[in-house]
């Protein structure tokens, strides 16, 4: 599944470099550059990772190992929906966990992942600001309010209706 | 050095004031426990099973890591310390498969040998297994996460020893596994497959991939004829599976026991090493006058070659032509050893002990196949056949010593010597200075590219011009030596490289530990084994001398061209 040098964009290539650029020669730059090239992308593809290994001379094999350390860097795109679980503390102590663990065996991922259809990432999110309405979930720009680990199958069961709809 | 004085357990004893407490402790005779601990290598204090209380400090200290100071006052053995330790090993056997009895490293494990020590008996913890990644995608080794402790050893040895930096460990707390990038299996990863790993993991996560089994079924197929060849530096180390002093010379017992195994055949690869001076020594002269690619550089050693065409494919010109003894071996035991006994080549099974991982895999690349057939069907490394000799029930201090047999028992001292660092070079060039000057090299021994230096040096006078020649071993060692042909820069005529700190004799396929002292031991043991033959020049060999007549005609000619001689591939994933 991995994309290869070859096939990558030509103008993703040239962006990844520049950031390169900006950092050679600067000690403590690989955290900086897998940043900004996340930031760029999206995600961390491999092709990116190698190049980075390849123009900061460290092994594609010591990247790989920091973007895989933090849970900040994705290795994967995300996916075409994207469900976001709020575990502010408001939203904790309303069991945002057991909706995440829910998630999590429904769709066979763990947090920062991408099913291999390309169709879910789960991601934990930071307060909201709408602790009253907790725990939140939100699929792409949609919010769901109140939610419970029990309503997680009606909640993918909209997901998978939009998309037969098409929406 | 200045010395210091501190009490370990009571006893007042006297040390260099930049050792570790754990140094001094064993200097006093007292033996610490450790298990991430490698001297000289692994240093980093992780397992913290080494743990020692020292007067005046609120928690224990690692001791491997730890310097002693004066007036230090260190208990090694209290209720505390045992407890810290039982519960360290415990909290890894928590979630480590209950798999010794099986288990490749049962016996020679060295976190079984800890909880032995440590006298553990039940344990009460219960931890989720470990991230189980098998990978045998490798002819040559193996890795079992779920048996990993996460000591990091090998990737020390991988990243700052061999510097090829193929593993590291991936994701993190409970879920670390270490792997290539990615989680690419190692064949799909930049991996030399050197083994040098396998020799420093202290359990069976990473181990050489078996080839056992398939040896004992062949010995049983009466069907078959099975030939065995045995590399020179296995003479000097495989004693020490068998608790004999690292660079005990056992040539004869080897010998005597492999014959008890039941081999039909049983050869000195030390024949082809010298096969190998003459055709390698032809090839050097041949591009010395017709203006070939210089430096040439040697190309017996597997390791080497891998890495070459992954990470330096574009000068692969430089890389002699030659294959390396034990293919050479397969391609004339299915060819004129066959055709000398009648034999139908298809009938033969051909085995190679060796001390290397690294050759299971070259043994499997597609052109080892100059005879129509696998030209080496198995290679055992050094720790199979002590097994082999173990299961069979073979007492190594009884068995008699034997003979090599005829045609291929015969090998010189300079095909012993192949077995390390700077023995190739030593070889070459005894029998280069006939071949230049007509006449034998005086005093065939080279001492400047003797030795543990990373680096040797040498120039030698041949044919009336000086001619440089550089000999490295270990491959971090190497980068320095093949940027400088990249950029045209090489001062060197001939350079030996071989993949492994020491050359073969610390080959990843080495029973353990391989460290500087039994790389030491070993590489004496080979110089004596040099020492005592009477034919100590490749050239003087009367069967290497018999083949040419025979069957191969002259060094270089077509026949050696077919079977003798390969080509590299560039590999690079990176340009
Ligand atoms: S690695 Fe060691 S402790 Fe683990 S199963 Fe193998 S022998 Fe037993
Ligand atoms: S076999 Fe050699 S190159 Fe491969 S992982 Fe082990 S140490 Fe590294
Ligand atoms: S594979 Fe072996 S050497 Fe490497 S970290 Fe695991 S236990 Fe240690
Ligand atoms: S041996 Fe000292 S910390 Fe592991």
């Amino acid at each position: 599944m991995s994309v290869t040098l070859k096939q990558a964009e030509q103008k993703d290539v040239e962006l990844v470099d520049r950031i390169i650029s900006a950092y050679e020669g600067q000690p403590g730059s690989l955290i900086p550059v897998l940043h900004e090239t996340q930031k760029v992308l999206g995600f961390l593809p491999r092709w990116a990772q190698d190049r980075i290994a390849q123009r900061l001379n460290i092994s594609p094999s010591e990247v790989n190992s920091v973007v895989s350390f933090y849970s900040l860097f994705s290795e994967k795109p995300k996916g075409k929906y994207c469900i976001g679980v709020c575990k502010g503390t408001a939203c904790y102590v309303k069991n945002s966990e057991g909706i995440i663990e829910k998630l999590q065996k429904e769709l066979g991922i763990e947090v920062g992942d991408t099913t291999d259809d390309g169709m879910y990432s789960l991601e934990v999110l930071r307060c909201l600001g709408a602790c009253g309405l907790g725990p939140i979930v939100t699929v792409n720009e949609k919010v769901y309010t109140r939610m419970k680990p029990e309503k997680v199958r009606d909640m993918l069961r909209d997901i998978e209706d939009m998309e037969k709809r098409g929406e | 050095m200045s010395m210091i004085e501190l009490t370990i357990d009571n006893k007042r004893i006297k040390v260099d004031k930049d050792s570790t407490i754990l140094e001094a402790a064993r200097q006093a005779g007292i033996t610490v426990p450790t298990l991430c601990y490698l001297e000289g290598v692994h240093q980093v204090g992780s397992c913290r099973v080494c743990v020692v209380e020292v007067k005046g400090s609120k928690n224990l200290v690692p001791s491997c890591i730890t310097k002693v100071q004066n007036g230090m006052k260190v208990i090694t053995n209290s209720e505390r310390v045992r407890n810290a330790r039982r519960t360290m090993v415990n909290l890894l056997l928590s979630n480590h498969p209950d798999d010794c009895l099986a288990c490749a490293k049962n016996q020679k494990c060295e976190l079984q040998q800890l909880a032995y020590q440590l006298n553990i008996r039940e344990n009460p913890f219960e931890g989720q297994p470990s991230r189980a990644v098998y990978d045998d995608s490798s002819p040559a080794i193996i890795r079992d996460s779920s048996k990993c402790i996460l000591c990091r050893r090998c990737l020390t040895v991988c990243n700052s020893v061999q510097k090829v930096s193929v593993l590291a460990p991936l994701g993190r707390g409970y879920d670390t596994v270490i792997s290539p990038a990615y989680g690419q299996t190692v064949m799909e990863a930049t991996c030399v497959q050197c083994g040098q790993c396998t020799t420093v993991c202290p359990t069976g996560a990473l181990v050489e991939k078996s080839y056992i089994e398939d040896v004992w079924n062949a010995l049983a197929d009466p069907s078959k004829h099975v030939v065995v060849q045995i590399a020179p530096a296995i003479r000097a180390s495989i004693g020490e599976c068998f608790g004999y002093e690292p660079g005990t010379v056992l040539t004869g017992k080897l010998v005597g026991a492999v014959k008890a195994l039941g081999f039909d055949k049983v050869f000195d690869t030390n024949f082809t090493a010298d096969l190998t001076i003459m055709e390698e020594g032809s090839e050097l002269l041949h591009r010395i006058s017709s203006g070939g690619k210089l430096p040439m550089i040697t190309s017996c050693s597997p390791g080497w070659i891998n890495f070459v065409e992954q990470f330096y494919g574009d000068i692969l010109d430089h890389v002699s032509t030659c294959k390396s003894p034990q293919q050479m071996f397969g391609s004339v035991i299915k060819t004129y050893y066959a055709q000398k006994m009648g034999i139908d080549p298809a009938n033969i099974y051909s085995v190679s002990v060796m001390p290397c991982t690294a050759k299971k895999y070259e043994a499997r690349r597609e052109e080892m196949q100059s005879s129509g057939f696998w030209d080496v069907d198995a290679v055992l490394t050094t720790r199979e056949l002590a097994a082999m000799i173990n299961e069979a029930g073979i007492q190594m201090d009884k068995i008699d010593e034997q003979n090599f047999d005829i045609p291929f028992g015969e090998g010189s001292g300079a095909g012993a010597i192949f077995g390390n660092t700077g023995g190739v070079m030593e070889a070459a060039l005894r029998t280069v200075y006939k071949l230049v000057t007509g006449e034998e090299l005086e005093n065939v021994e080279l001492t400047d590219v003797r030795g543990l230096k990373g680096i040797k040096e040498a120039t030698i006078r041949l044919g009336g011009r000086d001619v440089s020649v550089a000999v490295v071993h270990g491959l971090g060692n190497i980068r320095e030596i093949l940027d400088q042909i990249r950029e045209g820069k090489s001062p060197y005529t001939f350079i030996e490289i071989m993949c492994c700190p020491g050359g073969c004799i610390g080959g990843g396929g080495q029973p353990t530990p391989t460290n500087h002292e039994t790389r030491k031991k070993r590489i004496e043991g080979l110089y004596k084994a040099d020492r005592n033959l009477e034919i100590r020049r490749s050239h003087q060999n009367p069967y290497v001398k018999m083949i040419y007549e025979e069957f191969l005609g002259a060094p270089l000619g077509e026949l050696s061209h077919k079977l003798l001689h390969t080509h590299y591939r560039d590999r690079r994933t990176v340009q």
